[in-house]
């Protein structure tokens, strides 16, 4: 099939109500492949519900999500939208808790995912290397054995965009990594994920202004769940209505 | 860590288990058979009927502790499986009959000359075949779950909502199998086996025979639940329990990973009915009865879920003392004494046994203290999601 797109993700006019509430408003923005785009918000903008459109977990009543300019992402359920290769990380962090961290990865690295397959599957001399690749990246090679329900609550962010990267996905969506970070590791965890750019396109869903400021990348401002304005955050930081909605004025 | 198979599967508890199972596979029927009833080493028959039973409702907390310990698919209707894998080797008990029944009617059982049938119904076609009754005490508990799993966990129904549908399923059988015109004996079920492929279900040597082959199939039913929780897909199923969504978002199709499991589980109870059936002589529509769903819930609970050894442990240790208690003066206290233990298991041991014991070997070897786990066993005593 051709590309409808060069986007590698691109929403057209996405609309989801909940009981009559408008969640999303026609929605429309696309992402370029290689691109870090910071998504940002009041309270309420549909953040976190376009996540869930383009994932899967919720289904949008109208408009059109398309992957790659060829895959319509609104017909296709979780684990089908993961397996083209979007990854996702929740707002609260959300790993196996009485798994160790090196497990954690183990069953995010890319691999058959059928039960037949797993039942039989034995680890194999990359995927112990790929996983220590990871553990080292993430910062995490000194816990590897730990159950990953006793880390802090930092590390289980950086476990989180871990598994991400080990399901090696083309593009990753990111919701608030910096929630409940110390400025220092809000800091380390912009760097993490410009090194993750390096190789994946990122959508970064972030309240935090300085850390969209450290990532230094193009912002779309969401408002009553549509595009209220994109640009660099300085231009978006300046933009009347966007100081507005973020200060109530 | 990943290193042979065999080790994967062979920890220290697992093997301690397994060579005890087999002991006792050997040594009772010899203490039985062999050891003069003179001796105070005898093992009296009915002992060994009794503790066949218990290895037999061992079978099915296992097939219990492998879906909610590992899974977190808490079903209050496992007995419906456990009873149709009976009701499955007593329609093949009731067609070897034959013309010994008090009607004496070479084809149709008791029950069916007195409602006045002529013809068998075809639901017991085939049933005369030991084999054909064998692939269907796999086969009718495996479908039922199949299909009731794939509507469920499809429609992603989970949590107490699964519960109370499992719950549901085995008490609208019950009312089914009550009623004389389904044909499967009513209210009174199936019973007066006489015999076994050729042996007499009565027989010292049968019963014997029984609890050998009771072992056995918890024996192997343990092997095959050890090796799927120490495989990757053990792992996953964990994973499913802890973070479902996570798993999800992974690409892992969860339904299909409970599907298998619930329908491997379903087999394995329908196994551990068919074996009850002939040790107890009788099977009726009261197995179906809610409340058998239920207690198998709280042996697992008691032993330990999520170590699979705890399941088979409290199921014996659990219906040793449902026996003690309810043959003495004590009797009419036991359901008091059943609910007095699941609730001081779920405050005080909410590991429970084995759990607790796998809890304290860590602590001594210092690795909760360390935070550490081993990560050889999937069966580490976390706690796990409230259900």
């Amino acid at each position: 099939m051709e590309p409808l797109t060069s986007a590698l993700l691109y929403l057209d006019g996405v609309t989801v109500s909940f009981d009559g509430f408008r969640a999303l408003n026609n929605l429309s923005f696309a992402i370029e492949p290689g691109e870090m785009r910071a998504i940002i918000g009041p309270n309420g903008a549909g953040k976190t519900t376009m996540m869930d459109v383009v994932t899967g977990k919720t289904r949008p009543n109208a408009g059109e999500v398309l992957f790659a300019g060829v895959h319509n992402l609104a017909k296709l359920d979780e684990a089908e939208i993961a397996e083209l290769g979007i990854g996702r990380k929740f707002q609260k962090p959300t790993v196996f808790d009485s798994h160790t961290v090196s497990d954690n990865l183990e069953l995010a690295l890319e691999a058959d995912r059928r039960v037949r397959a797993t039942l039989w599957w034995r680890r194999k001399q990359s995927e112990r290397q790929r996983i220590d690749e990871i553990l080292d990246i993430i910062r995490l090679t000194s816990v590897r054995d730990r159950v990953a329900g006793s880390l802090s609550h930092g590390q289980k962010q950086w476990l989180e965009i871990g598994m991400l990267l080990a399901q090696n996905p083309k593009l990753l969506l990111v919701d608030e990594p910096a929630a409940g970070m110390t400025d220092a590791e809000t800091r380390q965890t912009a760097d993490l994920l410009k090194a993750i750019n390096r190789e994946h396109t990122v959508v970064v869903v972030e309240h935090d202004m300085t850390f969209v400021r450290d990532l230094g990348v193009k912002v779309t401002c969401l408002h009553e769940g549509s595009v209220l304005a994109e640009g660099t955050i300085d231009q978006v930081s300046e933009n009347e209505r966007v100081v507005e909605v973020y200060l109530g004025r | 860590m990943s290193g042979h198979f065999l080790f994967r599967l062979l920890d220290r508890s697992t093997v301690i288990f397994l060579v005890a199972l087999a002991a006792v596979a050997v040594t009772v029927p010899l203490l039985n058979l062999a050891v003069p009833q003179s001796s105070s080493l005898h093992v009296p028959t009915y002992v060994v009927a009794l503790f066949g039973k218990y290895i037999c409702y061992a079978i099915l907390a296992l097939s219990i502790d492998l879906i909610w310990g590992y899974c977190g698919i808490l079903s209050l209707g496992h007995g419906a499986f456990f009873a149709l894998g009976g009701y499955a080797m007593g329609m093949y008990l009731m067609r070897q009959i034959g013309a010994r029944g008090v009607y004496a009617d070479p084809v149709l059982p008791d029950f069916m000359v007195f409602l006045n049938w002529k013809e068998l119904p075809v639901a017991w076609y085939g049933f005369e075949h030991f084999a054909y009754a064998a692939m269907m005490v796999v086969l009718v508990p495996g479908v039922l779950a199949f299909v009731f799993g794939w509507f469920a966990f499809r429609s992603r129904v989970t949590g107490v909502y699964l519960s109370i549908i499992t719950q549901a399923m085995t008490y609208a059988l019950m009312l089914g199998f009550f009623r004389n015109n389904l044909g499967f004996g009513g209210n009174n079920g199936l019973t007066d086996f006489k015999d076994v492929l050729g042996f007499n279900v009565q027989a010292e040597t049968t019963r014997n025979v029984l609890f050998a082959l009771s072992c056995l199939a918890l024996l192997l039913g343990f092997l095959v639940c050890r090796f799927i929780v120490t495989s990757k897909l053990g792992k996953i199923l964990i994973a499913i329990r802890d973070a479902e969504a996570r798993a999800r978002f992974l690409g892992y199709r969860v339904e299909s990973y409970k599907l298998f499991v619930f329908t491997l589980s379903a087999c394995m109870a329908g196994i551990a009915g068919a074996l009850y059936v002939p040790q107890v002589g009788i099977i009726n529509p009261s197995e179906f009865a809610p409340g058998n769903s239920i207690e198998p819930v709280i042996w697992v609970a008691v032993g330990g879920r999520g170590t699979l050894v705890g399941a088979a442990l409290g199921a014996v240790l659990v219906n040793y003392a449902k026996t003690y208690f309810t043959s003495g003066a004590l009797a009419q206290y036991w359901l008091f004494a059943l609910g007095g233990l699941f609730i001081a298991v779920t405050l005080l041991l909410p590991r429970g046994i084995v759990g607790t014991l796998h809890h304290w070997t860590a602590l001594r070897r210092g690795k909760i203290a360390a935070a550490a786990a081993d990560g050889v066993t999937p069966a580490r005593a976390e706690p796990l999601p409230a259900e």
